[in-house]
Order: C-alpha cells, then sequence, then structure tokens
C-alpha cells in the first residue's frame, strides 16, 4: 500500500533521514521504533507532506504522492495523528472532529462518521462542547486519534501516541490501537515504548540515526538480542 | 435619569453597532492572517463612494448600490491580501505594517485624485424618531440592526460551517490545519474577502449617516484600532465589547463636555489601560 525507496529529507542544511526504505501491506500494523532525535517524527512529516523529501521515491498504491502538499494528501486516504497530539485547544472537542473531516468526501459521512468515533471514544461524547484544551492527556489522545479517524483514512499514521500519559492511560492507548487494527485500518506506528509496541504490531523496523538499522516482524524483534539490550533492558 | 443623556447613551449604542462590526473585520483578518490592516477604514472609504457614485450619480436602486459596494469591498480585500500581504506573509511584522500603512496613504491620495476633496453625501435624509422624547436617527437606528445582523451572520458562519471552523482552527495551529486538507493559502483568501465584505457593509452603513471624503477613513479608523487593541487583537468578542465601551465614552463625554475631549478621554482612558491589560479587556 505505502512504500518509501531511499528517501532521504532534512531542514534546511540538516538532514534527519538518509536512504529511508520501508513498506507498509494493506492491513498490515507496522511500528517504527527508535531512540529520540532517531528521525522517526520526520518520517512520518514526510509521508504525510508536511515535510519534503529531497530524494527518493514515496508511492502510495503504487502511484507517487511524493511533493503532495500535506492538504491534499488527506484525500489519498492517509491521516496523520501527530506527535504530542496538537488539537486545537480553544475549539470544543466536536468542532476538532469536525475539522477533521474537512474534506468534501468525508463531509458526506459526518455524521456516520462522528457516530462511530463517538462510540470508539464515549468519553469523548460526554466533553463534545468542552475546550480540547481541557482535556487530559489521554482524553486528548482519543480527541486526536478521533479527529484522523474522522476523514474516514485507509492509513493511519500515529507518531508516539503513548508519549507523556500515564502508565495506566498508555495501556489504554495500547488497547485502543488493537482494536482499531481489528476495524481493518492500515497502521504505521512510531514509538519509543517498544515492548508495548511490539506486541500490537505485525512487523517493525529500528530507525537510528536517520537509518533503518533493523526490520523483521515482531516475534524476531522481540528475541532480537539487539534489541533486547538497546531498548528492552533485558 | 437626564433625558438628553439617555439619548446620547442610545445615540452612543447605535454608534457601536457599526464600529462593532469594523472591529470584527479588523480582528477577523488579525486572528487569522496575523497581519493588521492599517488601511482598513480606507477600504470603508471605497466603499463609501461606491456606493455614493452608483446611487447618487448613476442612479442605481439602493439596494443594488449596496450589494455592488459589498461585493467590491471584498473584491478589494482579496486584492489587498493578493498583491500585499501574500509576498511579505513571512517577513518582520513591521514590513507588514509598513506596506498596508502605505496602502492608507495610496488609496487616500488616489481618492483625492480621482473625486476631490469634496465632501458628498448620497442624498437620502431619512427621519428622526421621536420615542417619549427621546430623538434617535432612523439611519443610526437601521446601521446598527443590519450591523448587528451581520455580526450574528459572521458568528453562526464562523461556527456552523466547515471553513468557519477551519478560520477558527488556524490561528491556533497553522501546520497541522494543513493534515486535515485544509489550504492555507485559501482560508486566508476566503478570510480578506470575509473582511472585505464587513467593510464593505460598514461602508453602506456609514453612507447613509455621513459625507463621503477620501479622508474619512481617519475619522474612525483610528478609533476600530483602539477598540481592536482594548479588546485583545484578534478576539472578536472583547472587540465587540469593548466597541461598546469606547462609544459610551464618546457619546457621554460628549454631552457633558465636548465631543473633541470624549476623544481625548478614550485615547487617555485607552494609553491607561494598555499599561494596566496590556493583553485586552476581555482574556481568552
Amino acid at each position: 500500500m505505502l512504500s518509501l525507496a531511499d528517501v532521504s529529507a532534512g531542514y534546511g542544511s540538516f538532514r534527519a533521514l538518509f536512504d529511508v526504505s520501508l513498506s507498509v501491506a494493506a492491513g498490515e500494523t507496522v511500528g517504527v521504533i527508535g531512540p529520540n532525535g532517531a528521525g522517526k517524527t520526520t518520517l512520518m512529516r514526510v509521508i504525510s507532506g508536511l515535510v519534503a523529501a529531497v530524494a527518493g521515491a514515496i508511492t502510495l498504491h503504487g502511484r507517487s504522492i511524493k511533493g503532495v502538499p500535506a492538504h491534499r494528501i488527506v484525500a489519498h486516504g492517509i491521516a496523520h495523528v501527530p506527535e504530542n497530539r496538537r488539537l486545537f485547544p480553544r475549539l470544543s472537542v466536536e468542532d476538532n472532529l469536525k475539522i477533521g473531516a474537512f474534506i468534501p468526501a468525508a463531509r458526506q459521512h459526518f455524521a456516520d462518521q462522528l457516530a462511530s468515533v463517538y462510540e470508539l471514544f464515549p468519553k469523548l461524547s460526554e466533553r463534545r462542547s468542552q475546550p480540547a484544551g481541557t482535556l487530559s492527556g489521554g482524553e486528548q489522545q482519543m480527541c486526536a486519534i478521533g479527529r484522523a479517524l474522522m476523514s474516514r483514512p485507509k492509513l493511519l499514521l500515529m507518531d508516539e501516541p503513548s508519549a507523556g500519559l500515564a502508565p495506566l492511560v498508555v495501556q489504554q492507548v495500547f488497547e485502543l490501537i488493537r482494536r482499531i487494527r481489528g476495524q481493518g485500518l492500515t497502521v504505521l506506528i512510531v514509538e519509543q515504548n517498544v515492548q508495548q509496541v511490539l506486541d500490537v504490531v505485525d512487523r517493525a523496523y529500528v530507525l537510528e540515526a536517520g537509518r533503518i538499522r533493523l526490520a523483521g516482524t515482531a516475534s524476531e524483534l522481540r528475541n532480537n538480542d539487539f534489541i533486547r539490550r538497546s531498548y528492552m533492558g533485558l | 435619569m437626564d433625558i438628553f443623556l439617555l439619548e446620547a447613551v442610545i445615540n452612543g449604542l447605535l454608534l457601536a453597532g457599526v464600529l462593532a462590526l469594523l472591529a470584527l473585520g479588523l480582528n477577523l483578518i488579525f486572528g487569522v492572517i496575523d497581519v493588521v490592516w492599517i488601511a482598513y477604514a480606507d477600504l470603508v472609504m471605497c466603499g463609501m463612494y461606491a456606493v455614493y457614485w452608483l446611487f447618487a450619480e448613476y442612479g442605481w436602486p439602493l439596494p443594488l448600490a449596496f450589494a455592488a459596494a459589498i461585493v467590491g469591498v471584498a473584491a478589494l480585500g482579496l486584492l489587498v491580501h493578493l498583491l500585499i500581504i501574500a509576498p511579505i506573509l513571512t517577513s518582520a511584522p513591521i514590513n507588514q505594517l509598513l506596506a498596508t500603512g502605505g496602502l492608507l496613504y495610496f488609496l487616500q491620495s488616489f481618492a483625492t485624485l480621482l473625486f476631490g476633496t469634496d465632501f458628498r453625501n448620497i442624498g437620502i435624509r431619512l427621519p428622526i424618531i421621536e420615542i417619549g422624547g427621546i430623538y434617535v436617527s432612523y439611519a443610526r437606528l437601521l446601521a446598527f440592526g443590519v450591523a448587528l445582523m451581520g455580526a450574528i451572520a459572521l458568528y453562526l458562519f464562523l461556527k456552523r460551517s466547515y471553513v468557519g471552523t477551519a478560520i477558527r482552527a488556524i490561528a491556533q495551529d497553522r501546520e497541522i490545519v494543513g493534515l486535515m486538507g485544509v489550504d492555507q493559502r485559501r482560508i486566508y483568501l476566503v478570510t480578506s474577502a470575509i473582511g472585505g465584505a464587513l467593510a464593505g457593509l460598514g461602508a453602506c452603513l456609514l453612507a447613509l449617516q455621513y459625507d463621503v471624503h477620501p479622508f474619512i477613513g481617519n475619522t474612525f479608523g483610528p478609533l476600530i484600532f483602539m477598540i481592536c487593541v482594548l479588546g485583545g487583537l484578534g478576539n472578536m468578542i472583547g472587540g465587540f465589547i469593548a466597541a461598546f465601551i469606547i462609544s459610551q465614552i464618546i457619546a457621554i463625554g460628549g454631552y457633558y463636555y465636548s465631543t473633541e475631549l470624549s476623544y481625548v478621554l478614550a485615547f487617555m482612558l485607552f494609553i491607561v489601560l494598555m499599561f494596566i491589560r496590556p493583553q485586552g479587556i476581555v482574556s481568552r
């Protein structure tokens, strides 16, 4: 479904990604793990068009989406849950979800999609008219995921959904990811929480210093010595 | 209460309507695009000339002249954004201020060149209404009502529509709205057109009450800026409230002393408030 071949990208003269290649098949849940500053967020931003790739190819269903600006990417069926959630804090929860359905194709299904997001996150329904900035961290993450789902995406990009959340809430977020993948959505998730993310993904890539260092299925990586030593502290 | 004071208070209230409408337009543009259109009141002047020429000179029906002025100033707003703001969107705010300040002098000089410095009136004398000994100008009453309807229409648009919701969202996170499919450039254009349309509507309402001349913008432009800053730049509700406060100061001050002194009072209060509450009277 999504494929990156030798993608390089950065900000100005700073290069954050070097010849990154990865692929995600339809229906798969794929993880990208790595330390802080490895380029994980840049990788997500390159896919959704917020950062331009300087080299390489990015294709979705075999068609190039390289150079497509961010505001057109969502119409291709890609929704991005950004790092730190980035809700519109002074808009109500429901207005945040409404913005998620901004593209014409999503507007038609607004009512149905809103109902299904509220079904997935009953808490959001309770707080629908509250400013999003007043939600708890976990609720904000749910709102950010809900906002992305409102565009009815085929591929969901999640950038560190567990960051900054209490351990119990982290559990809920991963439980949620399990439910979302159960609905047939393709998910690409970036995480530092290696142990937990390997429990919800089919495959994962290890990104270090802007390069793919290792790739494999979740169980391969869980038993890999390097991963156990560097990321699980075992 | 003294009946003449009451009359002054009511007239102040009615004046506030149009000022609030114009403050809404300026605040909308600042809140969304993050630029201050120094020449905003001069777009109103252009609209007033449009009403004057179409109605008084070419004999168009008044509603048609009004509609044309609103559309015309909305188009002017688009041009201001495309020609002046868009090319310098990422440069320092002072450059943007200087550019729109330059536009102010351009529009005033251009109007002087085209129309001379004559005061022109569209020649409609709307009646003065007497209610229990209080005299209220019908033109002001009408202007107040229409301005209020304009403000409500804007509110509903911003609250209910997708584009309106995007306009409210973009000021809170310019980058992330793109991920939802919102094209920032398009939202800026829509916002500039709405800002222009509000200036056009204000022009229609002011043309009913005042003569038009190339420098009419100077008489209420500073008031609109003061209202916006007092309410908190970019804060539309704050600006709305501030319009009523400033108008009352001017109306009541004008009743007890003189209009000129009441302007002095209003600006003094403004300066003092800027020391005490620089973020504006209404906090978010």
